[in-house]
């Protein structure tokens, strides 16, 4: 999420504030000229964030990612040998690996795609007032104060299935005639923690929509609606367009987020039956859980890796947005 | 404005958004009455929608048999002592990214985003030999620093998207008016900034409160477990028990989610001022 706001570094004009800096006022300001006293205030601002970052989150990473490639084991830490690419080997000879990979697609795409055009569509009927629609929008905003483990447990309740309420009104909608044992069953477990997930994150997309929304210029409609453009052509040739960057980054960063998100499986699934509904993350849990850090390790370096293709998109859907707005 | 709505557009729209709410709300609905039913009545046919007699025994149970008050206050003290002192340390980092332009600048951002990319999993292990070496392991003031740290990256730049808000001539002026950047910071900008500087304590607070992973490595003894652990014990065990189970999601989510409603607008503005600034 942090992301965002790596486009939003706004260019000043220079010279604005240059008569105050004439005049010897410590005005640092945007200015790019370097001044021993500037550089110490930076310092002394960045330096607590800074050293907290680095002991308590840059450290152990990257004491992390070395274990990747070494020997290490909790069941034997006498032998924490370097073994070059075996952890990484061990990866990809697992037999789950497969399953696990599928499901992580699964995962990431099965939740995006249904939470945006959800989100979407919450957020063009949320852009015009209608009473009660501050309520509404804190109605539906709840989710987010849950934390996805706990929403794993709320929907395992949910779905549970002897006394689950889901196959209760399934059965009294007529849809089903036995019980289903949702989370009994890889297919029907997906499709489940698919729903927890969808439920959870649609209200994101809808934030961020909206907002993205409410900075379109009314102008844009109203040229439109002079033309005689229908609602179709509307949506299509202003809407999208408009906020197409927005769109773009807002897949993107959850892309990231929801591969990086072992939560809510934990919580409902644990990763069963039969291992059958881990995605990488869940996976790396298990086998940091059974002690091979190194294992684990070198699972975390490669989702590390595969994220990073995912940056890459996102830096040049950046660009592409301080390009076209000049 | 945005165009005529028709009747039939109108039906859709406020059918669509009823659909949704009963979606989102129910969940929270059906865990809340599970829970106030009394234990038995849980595992009843036909399910009651509602129930037919109310009971707190689940809650009782949660503070008898289980130590939940214990767990409810270690997070408490955790949450609020790592949300509080996150925030404090992420004004000062955002207000310079705000403010100046430094070469290292977009490197420092950079780094604020490789720590939200990186799956916290691949440093738990270090992390616990290092807390080990430091004899901060089950202790409530090594979770803080682990959290605080955590909170940092994304709140420096939720804080830096306030701070952007606020027109450089605001503390221009008051230092003009002999004020040091200190001063300015403080007796002019951070007033100003007081709601979204309620806001980012309040993430904070929620993500520390929801944090289960770090927690679970770190805090091994009873006395000093947060909820989520304790929740984690809950659906270990083979049978779980629903009945509290329920009681105790309801009093780990009621706080966070009056929090939010508190906060709700500032934080949607926080989280989208970033993203879609033109």
């Amino acid at each position: 999420m942090s992301v965002t706001s790596t486009t939003a570094t706004k260019t000043k004009t220079p010279g604005s504030g240059e008569t105050s800096h004439k005049r010897g006022l410590p005005r640092g300001g945007r200015r790019r000229e370097f001044t021993t006293r500037r550089g110490l205030q930076i310092a002394a601002f960045m330096a607590p964030a800074a050293v907290f970052v680095a002991v308590f989150t840059y450290y152990p990473m990257i004491a992390g990612g070395q274990m990747a490639f070494r020997n290490w084991k909790l069941t034997d830490l006498t032998d924490t040998s370097w073994v070059g690419l075996k952890n990484f080997r061990d990866v990809f000879a697992d037999p789950a690996w497969g399953t696990v990979l599928g499901n992580s697609a699964i995962w990431v795409f099965g939740s995006i795609v249904p939470q945006l055009v959800i989100g979407f569509a919450l957020a063009l009927w949320l852009r015009r007032r209608f009473r009660f629609r501050g309520l509404y929008q804190a109605l539906i905003f709840f989710p987010w104060a849950i934390s996805g483990f706990l929403i794993g447990i709320l929907f395992r309740w949910l779905f549970n299935s002897e006394f689950g309420v889901v196959n209760d009104l399934l059965q009294k909608a007529g849809l089903i005639d036995e019980p289903v044992a949702w989370l009994a069953d890889p297919k029907t477990a997906m499709v489940a923690v698919l729903i927890a997930n969808i439920w959870y994150g649609v209200t994101f997309f809808a934030i961020m929509i909206l907002a993205a929304l409410q900075s379109i210029p009314d102008e844009l409609y109203e040229a439109a609606a002079l033309d005689g453009a229908s609602k179709a052509r509307t949506l299509f040739q202003i809407t999208i367009p408009y906020i197409r960057t927005t769109l773009a980054l807002t897949v993107l960063l959850r892309v990231i987020w929801i591969f990086n998100f072992p939560d809510l499986i934990f919580g409902m699934t644990g990763g069963g039956p039969n291992n059958e509904t881990h995605i990488v993350t869940t996976w790396m849990i298990k086998i940091t859980q059974q002690g091979d850090y190194g294992r684990a390790s070198a699972l975390g370096l490669l989702v590390v890796a595969a994220l990073l293709v995912f940056a890459v998109f996102f830096l040049m859907a950046t660009r592409e947005k301080k390009g076209a707005r000049r | 404005m945005i165009g005529k709505e028709t009747t039939v557009g109108r039906v859709v729209k406020f059918t669509f958004l009823g659909v949704w709410l009963l979606f989102t709300v129910f969940p929270l609905y059906w865990i809340t009455v599970t829970s106030l039913k009394a234990p038995g009545d849980i595992f009843q046919f036909p399910l009651a929608y509602w129930p037919e007699r109310f009971s707190l025994e689940n809650y009782s149970g949660l503070f008898g048999t289980a130590d939940f008050g214990t767990y409810l206050t270690n997070s408490l003290i955790v949450s609020t002592v790592a949300g509080a002192t996150a925030t404090a340390i992420s004004m000062l980092s955002a207000y310079v990214l705000a403010r100046f332009e430094f070469r290292t600048k977009s490197a420092l951002l950079m780094a604020a985003l490789v720590t939200q990319m990186i799956p916290s999993f691949i440093a738990l292990g270090p992390l616990y030999l290092l807390m080990t070496d430091l004899k901060l392991v089950d202790n409530r003031l090594g979770l803080i620093l682990v959290y605080i740290a955590v909170c940092i990256p994304f709140c420096t730049v939720m804080l830096r998207g306030f701070f952007e808000n606020i027109p450089d001539a605001l503390e221009e002026a008051a230092m003009i008016d002999g004020l040091s950047r200190f001063g300015a910071l403080f007796r002019v900008l951070l007033p100003v900034m007081r709601p979204g500087i309620v806001a980012a304590f309040i993430f904070n607070f929620v993500n520390c409160w929801n944090e289960l992973f770090l927690s679970v490595t770190l805090m091994n003894s009873d006395s000093n477990k947060t909820v989520p652990t304790a929740l984690n014990g809950f659906i270990s065990s083979f049978n779980i028990d629903w009945g509290s189970m329920s009681a105790a999601a309801v009093l780990t989510i009621l706080p966070t989610m009056l929090l939010f409603a508190f906060a709700s607008r500032h934080i949607v503005q926080g989280l989208t001022s970033g993203a879609v600034k033109g």
